[in-house]
């Protein structure tokens, strides 16, 4: 059914292709072209060269990428963390499992948005949850705003990031590890292999490709992380939790300076470039080896 | 029997369970009181989850600290039925030719959809600002429905095309022995056949959709008459003194649609999000 330069086959491209290039791909290269002006509100730009590049470099911008780096690098490794040990207990054959799978997902359905405001509350120094229960167990001393504190708020911001992104992760793993044939664990059952070991011996190693390419999902989805700080600290206190997204909304949108946030922003993409390099070639990887599917 | 559990593997599975529900359920659930007390007993310490006067007056006073909340919650409707539509009329057709025909560039489109879903928006937020006062659409309905169609398009295409592969080539061949167009074998064949997949895309685009109003609502729309739930409630955090109690109300309220739509398609989503999202 196919012809050569039949033009059917990409008619039926043409809306996705259509909004895609206006909404992403013309963006993309109106970020670049943009960071080498000095574009602002005002209607004239002129073109500057590098120099936003240099602006930003002689700012505290390498202080920007590493903290975004370990905000990332710990967000992930505990939604991976906490979501192998989801996925483990939403798989357990155990009565309440359909009842603890429906409880799981919230997080995740309910709008980002509305989700922060609940942990923004349970933040509140004077009369949240939080600081409550450590008082009343003995942990802290008296009350403690967690978001006034620039290590604190940046552990919070974490733990916010986590809570929303654990859901995914867990049933992501789930989904894999129930693709493991069961004949696998009978034979180990036979052999008198325990609980712990037959996890270790054949869960872990062959759900490990899914814990990689979901990490490395996860890790693009994080770094692009824009509401959960914002809501939470603005990036604050003292840029405490500004983070590179952070960062280029406040410089452009706060602060009108589109040049220099575009220069910001195409810092984010050279990052972005590399985690997409990364997760191409894996995919391209799978797909020999497993089909297209 | 493989599946059997010893007494102590169960007390560490349920405990498990126990602090996995903990961390997701408490915000949720200190939400849930917080909405149901004076604003006083709000503001009190030391701190109680549960406190003697628990009132529901809080779900009646939002209406009107709140004047636009039904307008918020129907406007966040709106939006993400708006996102689907747009998205999914792009995502059939685009899936079912990635999925059906094999042409020059075939690989290089689908892996630029993917790359495409790596960049955030809020990278490109600059240009798009732009771009949506050029169009003239900054402050209108249009300024969050077409942006947050475009960035759900590629998961989308991704998702649906797994599942137009799963469809027997067979099917259209037969159609078109019998003279059928490709366009009418498409609407008549396919899609009929494709409907559960399309029901899974629908669902996680719209609840996507629902998920992420955040952004774009905040940098292109500046008319409250137009703001979806979480930037009409996002206004209150700016006040003096944030009425909790109320605005917990209303952002409970505000996802309860949301809630309800998951419970009854919990089979579909969770399918949907398996197999499609990240699943390779």
């Amino acid at each position: 059914m196919n012809r050569r330069g039949d033009p059917f086959p990409y008619l039926l491209l043409l809306p996705a292709a259509f909004l895609t290039l206006a909404i992403v791909a013309w963006p993309l290269i109106e970020t670049f072209r943009l960071s080498f002006t000095n574009a602002s509100l005002r209607p004239v730009e002129k073109y500057v060269g590098f120099e936003n590049f240099v602006e930003i470099f002689e700012d505290d911008f390498w202080e920007v990428i590493q903290r975004t780096f370990l905000w990332m690098f710990l967000g992930v490794t505990l939604k991976i963390v906490m979501g192998t040990i989801g996925a483990v207990l939403l798989n357990a054959a155990v009565p309440g499992r359909a009842l603890f799978r429906v409880l799981v997902m919230p997080p995740w359905i309910v709008p980002i948005a509305i989700g922060v405001f609940m942990w923004s509350w349970l933040y509140n120094g004077q009369f949240g949850m939080i600081s409550g229960v450590a008082q009343s167990i003995g942990l802290l001393d008296g009350p403690f705003e967690f978001l006034a504190y620039p290590n604190a708020a940046f552990m919070a911001t974490i733990v916010t990031d986590v809570w929303i992104g654990t859901p995914l992760v867990a049933l992501y793993l789930l989904a894999s590890m129930q693709s493991i044939p069961t004949e696998l664990y009978e034979a180990a059952w036979t052999d008198g292999a325990s609980r712990a070991y037959r996890f270790r011996r054949i869960t872990l190693p062959l759900i490990a490709p899914s814990i990689f390419t979901m990490a490395l999902l996860s890790a693009i989805w994080t770094f692009n992380s824009f509401d959960i700080i914002w809501i939470l600290t603005e990036g604050g206190p003292r840029g405490a939790t500004t983070t590179m997204i952070i960062d280029t909304y406040k410089t452009a949108i706060t602060r009108f300076r589109f040049g220099e946030g575009a220069a910001r922003a195409v810092m984010i993409l050279v990052c972005l470039t590399a985690f997409a390099g990364a997760y191409l070639a894996l995919l391209s990887r799978t797909g020999r080896r497993g089909g297209a599917q | 029997m493989i599946s059997k559990y010893k007494w102590w593997e169960l007390v560490i599975t349920y405990t498990g369970m126990a602090l996995f529900l903990t961390f997701i359920l408490a915000p949720f659930a200190e939400a849930l009181m917080v909405s149901l007390r004076p604003i006083d007993s709000v503001f009190r310490v030391p701190y109680r989850f549960f406190t003697d006067n628990m009132t529901i007056q809080p779900y009646i006073d939002m209406w009107t600290s709140v004047p636009k909340l039904g307008r918020y919650i129907l406007n966040s409707f709106f939006i993400s039925c708006a996102v689907t539509a747009l998205a999914l009329a792009c995502i059939i057709p685009a899936a079912y030719s990635f999925a059906r025909f094999n042409y020059r560039f075939r690989d290089g489109f689908l892996v630029a959809f993917l790359a495409v879903n790596m960049v955030g928006a809020a990278v490109l937020i600059i240009p798009l600002y732009k771009l949506m006062f050029s169009l003239g659409i900054l402050n209108t309905y249009w300024a969050m429905i077409i942006p947050g169609a475009a960035f759900s398009v590629p998961t989308g295409i991704f998702l649906m095309r797994s599942y137009f592969l799963r469809i027997p080539r067979e099917l259209e061949d037969a159609a078109y022995v019998d003279g059928a167009s490709r366009l009418y074998t498409l609407r008549r064949v396919i899609l009929p056949v494709a409907l559960p997949g399309i029901m899974v895309v629908t669902i996680a685009t719209f609840i996507a959709a629902y998920a992420q109003q955040f952004l774009f609502a905040l940098t292109f729309n500046s008319v409250t008459d137009y703001h979806p739930l979480p930037v009409g409630l996002y206004q209150f955090f700016g006040r003096e003194r944030v009425l909790w109690n109320e605005l917990m109300a209303a952002s409970l309220v505000g996802i309860l649609p949301v809630l309800m739509v998951y419970v009854f398609l919990q089979r579909y989503i969770v399918a949907g999000l398996t197999a499609g999202a990240v699943k390779e």
